[in-house]
């Protein structure tokens, strides 16, 4: 199990980078929400990836509670890269409008010196 | 347990929701009405920190490790009070010159909810809060930075956006993987925890991530590349607000993280965190030596601060730290300053061009009386801040033997204070020559925005004077802050223990 997951976590990071490394602005945007996805499953293994009990008093004992605390980080990560993403989409999306393709390599003005 | 502790996050993000109001004069009412309150709890705070009081308050009465800790030391308080007075300032700043377009597209709420996010990294004394924390920061900023939609600000926004995202996944693995190894993430507890630790290589790794995580908002060298792309695009107040306070939190959770619970790891990284300080100096200097859009030549100095500010985790004493903490106060001030001045200019001549502008100490005699004093701040001439700073940095650094730091930190210097020369010549004194094109003509303000911007930035800059007359207050507050933050044996310093005591009294701390 921990083998799938290192392996799973290992090629998304890996299509992640690849994509942000492309010239094109939606495989970009694509790669970007690959990584966090492989944040959020690396997250998942830091609690145990053993099946253990529902971590609730009373109803199971201490010692065989699963712990809860990853998930609730990988909840809260998925929210946050769920805003981040829905932004990226529209930045992409009016970026593209203004330079007229999803090239990167034309966005570069920023970088020269003649703009004002 | 005191409810003053939340303050500084509660009001900011009710500004934030009060400013969405839909008339103009209401919402500029409900702003100033917020930053004021901002700065007045942080003034407060300060107040009752003053003594040497750490506030701590555990989230629903819950003791650490599992209840989140916010806690308030003195370098809590004085980055809050920092950011309150550059919010409240660069606020009004931001009233006078802000465009109707942008204001009607929730710029003010934005910037509430930036300071919202500020303060909540400065409050909170847990791992993932913190990420949490640059999560609401970084987005209320993607947003100020590429509001408008102008072309530049959408290429110079991808960059920032991107960069920015991978920082913060490196971030939140380094604290998924923090949690899988100690298993908290209460920053008071992990420091207890890793202190105990026998295995020094898995802490490394995670100082390593954390470093390039904090690194890359921070701008240090290599990671700065967005920045000078970036920076210059939005409109002045928002440069102005990102170039004094964003790349600092990326220092202040070096700090905290770095210092406070992986002290054994950063000693190891530390011949790595001498050259990437050196480097980061250097290249920022030289960078903005080349520049000629005033703005851009800013931005860049910003990155050469960091490396000044990288200097005192590089050189890793208490009294380097305490230095740092003093040369953060005074930064933060001076450069907010600046890039204030820089927009005065620009809304009375058109430009931010070197080439375009000229003989503005002769119009304005004002504008260039206070950018004298902001640029000699921070190229570090005695009696203004910048000095002090400096001086206690490489005094530091000499104690500590090291030499190279210092070299290199007074020789930047020296550049700084050549590129703010550069400035001069060609902003306040040479005749003007140029023709202006007809995109770059005096911004029509009226008499009071163009009195609020003023005043604006002559307050900032007898902030930066006034810093530099007396800093003995300052000088003391940061020797308290670091001698707070820093370990004092294994697992122990002021902040732990603060901690661990307030913890203690509600029901203890079970392993």
């Amino acid at each position: 199990m921990t083998l799938l997951f290192a392996i799973t976590i290992g090629v998304l990071f890996a299509c992640g980078i690849y994509l942000v490394f492309r010239r094109s602005l939606v495989r970009l945007i694509i790669g970007l929400s690959l990584l966090t996805y492989a944040a959020n499953l690396m997250i998942f293994t830091s609690g145990n990836l053993l099946r253990r009990g529902t971590p609730i008093a009373g109803e199971t004992p201490p010692e065989a509670m699963s712990d809860p605390l990853p998930q609730a980080l990988i909840l809260t990560a998925i929210v946050i890269s769920f805003g981040v993403t829905a932004f990226t989409l529209a930045l992409g999306y009016r970026a593209s409008q203004a330079v007229g393709g999803d090239d990167l390599d034309a966005m570069q003005t920023t970088d020269r010196e003649e703009m004002k | 347990m005191t409810p003053l502790i939340i303050f500084p996050f509660l009001i900011p993000l009710i500004t934030g929701f009060s400013a969405l109001l839909k008339r103009r004069g209401r919402r500029r009412v409900a702003f100033s009405i917020g930053v004021t309150a901002n700065l007045i709890a942080a003034v407060v705070i300060m107040a009752s920190t003053y003594d040497g009081t750490i506030l701590i308050s555990q989230m629903g009465d819950h003791p650490m490790p599992f209840g989140i800790s916010l806690v308030i030391d003195s370098l809590s308080a004085i980055m809050l009070l920092l950011t309150a007075v550059i919010a409240f300032l660069v606020g009004i700043f931001a009233m006078a010159t802000i465009d109707a377009n942008r204001e009607r597209f929730a710029f003010f709420p934005l910037f509430a909810f930036l300071v919202a996010g500020l303060n909540f990294a400065f409050l909170t004394g847990d791992l993932f809060s913190l990420y949490v924390a640059f999560e609401i920061m970084l987005m209320s900023s993607f947003v100020m930075l590429t509001l408008g939609g102008e072309r530049g600000q959408l290429e110079g926004g991808i960059k920032y956006v991107t960069i920015n995202l991978i920082s913060s996944t490196i971030f939140v693995v380094a604290a998924g993987l923090t949690y899988a190894v100690a298993g908290t993430l209460n920053m008071a507890h992990l420091a207890i925890r890793f202190s105990q630790l026998a295995d020094p290589g898995v802490t490394l790794v995670l100082a390593g991530m954390f470093l390039i995580a904090f690194g890359i908002k921070a701008a240090i060298f290599p990671l700065f590349f967005w920045l000078p792309a970036s920076y210059h695009t939005p409109p002045i107040a928002v440069t102005a607000l990102f170039g004094g306070l964003l790349t600092k939190v990326g220092i202040y959770a070096m700090w905290r993280v770095l210092i406070l619970i992986l002290p054994a790891a950063t000693a190891i990284l530390q011949p790595l965190l001498i050259t990437v300080s050196i480097f980061t100096m250097i290249v920022g200097v030289l960078g903005a030596v080349a520049q000629m859009d005033v703005r851009r030549l800013l931005s860049f100095h910003v990155i050469s601060q960091i490396g000044y500010l990288l200097m005192s985790l590089a050189i890793g004493t208490t009294d380097a730290l305490s230095a740092g903490i003093f040369f953060m106060a005074h930064v933060i001030l001076a450069k907010t300053a600046l890039f204030l001045i820089s927009g005065i200019v620009h809304e009375l001549e058109g430009s931010y061009h070197l080439k375009h502008l000229g003989s503005v100490a002769k119009r304005h005699p004002g504008a260039a009386v206070m950018f004298f004093i902001a640029a000699l701040a921070l190229a570090g001439i005695p009696p203004f801040s910048g000095f002090w700073a400096k001086f206690l940095l490489l005094r530091a650094g000499i104690e500590a033997q090291q030499y190279l730091l210092v070299g290199v930190g007074l020789a930047v210097s020296l550049l700084t204070l050549y590129s703010m020369i550069k400035i001069w010549n060609e902003v306040f004194w040479k005749p003007n020559t140029y023709t202006p094109s007809a995109d770059e003509q005096p911004t029509p303000l009226t008499r009071i925005e163009r009195r609020a911007m003023i005043g604006a930035a002559a307050v900032m800059v007898v902030l930066v004077f006034a810093l530099g007359i007396a800093p003995e207050s300052m000088i003391s507050l940061s020797n308290r802050a670091a001698a707070e933050l820093f370990p004092n044996g294994l697992g122990h310093s002021g902040y732990v223990d603060a901690v661990v005591a307030a913890s203690a009294e509600i029901g203890g701390l079970s392993e």
